[in-house]
């Protein structure tokens, strides 16, 4: 699995949209935290960014990654490696230069203006660590697709569906039941919808940690009572890791029963 | 105003004329505030030197001037009222007035008036008061200069810094209070200034008038309160060149209106608070050439109000700049500058050609189902905001700013 992972990660550092991926997000923190002197605009206009595009682009490079290398992981398959070996190792080494752009690309502006701007160092870091969980969420959900349609196309739709779901319609769906049931008290329902969605989540985690969650009201303050302590955190995050470890165990499924 | 001055001006004449000083310190003839009180004639000057007194409750019934020379002590043990002036023309000056002990019965306060008129209260030190300066039923006074540090924890078991109840014609003026419950509270109190004042720190109000009328207050700033000051029930109170600063949090105002009438809000700062201004049940209100930069909502407006004049302001970088309930009618929003206003200006006057909707569709949800509001700043929130500026259906069509200025004013 190691070796399959390392070859995953060599093939995807010769590509050069993991450096254009990466560079992205550099050139964006870098200049936003030149232009503006506030750290939690600049927090916030990341936030927008990271729960957008971090989402998509794990997404497409899910799928991208999966059919491009089909023919090598054929190749692999006839020799005497575990399935899951290979699969895994494919999707490890892609969230691994996912997650290692996205900490490089935001982490290093850090390194560079920390010094200069009053910048609390623990929303930074809330950052950075949902960026790498949507990179791990939204990639392992993606190759498992890839694995379910053999048609390229299909795959491909399936995909930009389920990112737009988590993205759009998912929250159109929670604030139509939201208005609809507006005569009953929702904090309980609100908490667990959003928990059930993880850009929704990884967007409130960092929210609670900035001044503005306190224009949520009474919702926030629920929120943050739960959410704001180690308990919370740590559920939160299991959460989020849930988000991971199902997809993987489909992945795994999925690839000991496929027909190639 | 005037007959106040001429008051004072009397009291200082009679005071050259026939004054005598007493002296206070632990050498000299009265070794304690009390033996010179009651050896003070009409008139009469007691100094206070450097020392510390705990003398418990002094009670000054006639009209002398208390000074402290070299900042005097008054230490109230913690269970102790420390002044109390029951006269007509006192002067208490430069004194230190210290650990007056919460009471759950009595509203204890280092320095009380009562019934008293044509007094000023200066520069002194207040440390540690359940209630700072407390006037009842005490008319054309200064209260000026002095510095209340409290110690408040918990609403509670706090105290007023400066407390008013039923008086008239007080003037209230560059004050420091922080950490009370109110800063500065007004009940009863009419045709009264409140200037130069900073309150900061204090768990409730910065300032608080209820049931005042015909009052001003101007040139304060009101800073990291549980909510910056608090206008109830109250008549013509003119508020302006106030700054109303960093009063945030769950429940934070800069501003809370609510049962007011005819009150001019000008020339004001609100900057970064929860929500700028929150207004309810008030009629006949201009606000004009107000800043409201970086708060939450800069106005959120709850039911029954009519006849507000809301114009000329700058609204800047706030998160939601007006909150309305749906069938808000009479009110004008027109003639403000809107950073977020995204219109066009092709005949170069300086107006906007298109009209500015100042509500957006979240807002507008979020005031129906508060809890939408986990939905802030999520993709689809903001597209939904994009869909309804370009064609409008649900925000209300009264709400609208029909020349939206294309520069901000300030």
């Amino acid at each position: 699995m190691r070796k399959v992972m390392k070859y995953t990660v060599i093939d995807l550092l010769r590509s050069r949209w993991t450096y254009f991926y990466c560079g992205f997000f550099f050139i964006l923190s870098g200049l936003l935290f030149l232009l503006s002197n506030d750290p939690s605009q600049v927090i916030i206009t990341l936030m927008n960014v990271v729960l957008i595009l971090v989402p998509l682009i794990s997404t497409i490079f899910g799928v991208m990654y999966y059919y491009n290398s089909r023919e090598f992981a054929e190749l692999l398959l006839a020799q005497p490696i575990k399935r899951t070996d290979i699969f895994l190792g494919q999707y490890l080494g892609i969230a691994c230069s996912l997650s290692f752009s996205i900490a490089l690309g935001i982490g290093l502006p850090l390194l560079i203006f920390s010094s200069i701007s009053d910048l609390s160092i623990g929303n930074y870091l809330m950052l950075i660590v949902t960026g790498i969980f949507l990179s791990l969420i939204f990639s392992a959900i993606s190759f498992l697709t890839a694995l379910l349609f053999e048609n390229k196309l299909k795959g491909f739709g399936a995909s930009i569906f389920i990112w737009l779901f988590f993205a759009i319609i998912y929250d159109a769906l929670f604030l139509i039941a939201l208005s609809f049931f507006s005569d009953y008290p929702l904090e309980n329902f609100a908490l667990f919808a959003s928990i059930g969605n993880p850009i929704d989540l990884s967007r409130i985690l960092i929210i609670l940690k900035l001044d503005i969650s306190a224009l949520m009201g009474y919702t926030g303050a629920l929120f943050s009572k739960l959410m704001g302590n180690f308990n919370g955190m740590l559920v939160a995050f299991s959460v989020l890791m849930a988000w991971i470890i199902i997809p993987l165990v489909g992945i795994v499924r999925v690839s000991l029963k496929k027909d190639f | 105003m005037g007959r106040v001055v001429l008051t004072f001006i009397f009291i200082f004449i009679c005071s050259v004329s026939n004054a005598e000083i007493i002296k206070v310190c632990a050498t000299c003839n009265f070794t304690t505030i009390s033996s010179a009180i009651n050896n003070a004639s009409a008139g009469d000057v007691i100094e206070i030197h450097q020392g510390v007194y705990t003398e418990g409750n002094l009670l000054i019934d006639k009209a002398i001037s208390v000074v402290g020379v070299d900042w005097p002590i008054l230490d109230g043990q913690n269970e102790n009222e420390i002044l109390t002036i029951i006269s007509d023309g006192v002067r208490v000056e430069g004194l230190i007035l210290r650990n007056v002990g919460t009471s759950y019965l009595e509203d204890r306060s280092a320095l009380r008036l009562r019934n008293s008129s044509d007094f000023i209260i200066k520069n002194n030190r207040l440390e540690n008061a359940f209630f700072g300066i407390y006037l009842e039923r005490s008319n054309n006074g200064i209260v000026a200069d002095n510095r209340i540090i409290g110690e408040a924890v918990d609403e509670m078991s706090s105290g007023n810094g400066i407390h008013l109840w039923y008086c008239k014609n007080i003037e209230v003026s560059n004050n420091i209070v922080s950490s009370h419950r109110d800063g500065i509270y007004f009940e009863f109190v009419d045709n009264s200034k409140v200037h130069g004042n900073i309150s900061e720190h204090n768990l409730r109000y910065g300032l608080h008038f209820m049931f005042s009328n015909f009052d001003e207050y101007f040139q304060n700033t009101f800073r990291d309160n549980g909510a910056g000051v608090a206008v109830m029930f109250s008549k013509k109170i003119d508020m302006y060149d106030n700054l109303f600063e960093n009063n945030w949090g769950k429940s934070s105002y800069g501003l809370l209106l609510k049962e007011i009438y005819d009150a001019e809000i000008t020339n004001n700062k609100f900057i970064k608070n929860t929500i700028g201004v929150y207004v309810e049940g008030s009629t006949r209100i201009n606000y004009s050439a107000n800043i409201f930069k970086n708060n939450g909502w800069a106005i959120k407006v709850r039911g029954g109000c009519l006849d507000n004049f809301i114009s000329g302001n700058d609204f800047i970088s706030n998160t939601f700049d007006l909150s309305v309930p749906s069938n808000i009618e009479g009110n004008s929003f027109d003639g403000n500058y809107w950073s977020e206003y995204k219109g066009y200006d092709l005949d170069k006057d300086g107006i906007g050609d298109v009209p500015h909707r100042p509500v957006k569709l979240f807002n507008f949800i979020v005031f129906k189902t508060p809890e939408a509001m986990v939905l802030l700043r999520s993709l689809f929130v903001e597209l939904i905001n994009i869909t309804e500026r370009v064609s409008p259906v649900f925000t209300p069509k009264n709400v609208t700013d029909n020349s939206p200025s294309m520069k901000s004013f300030f």
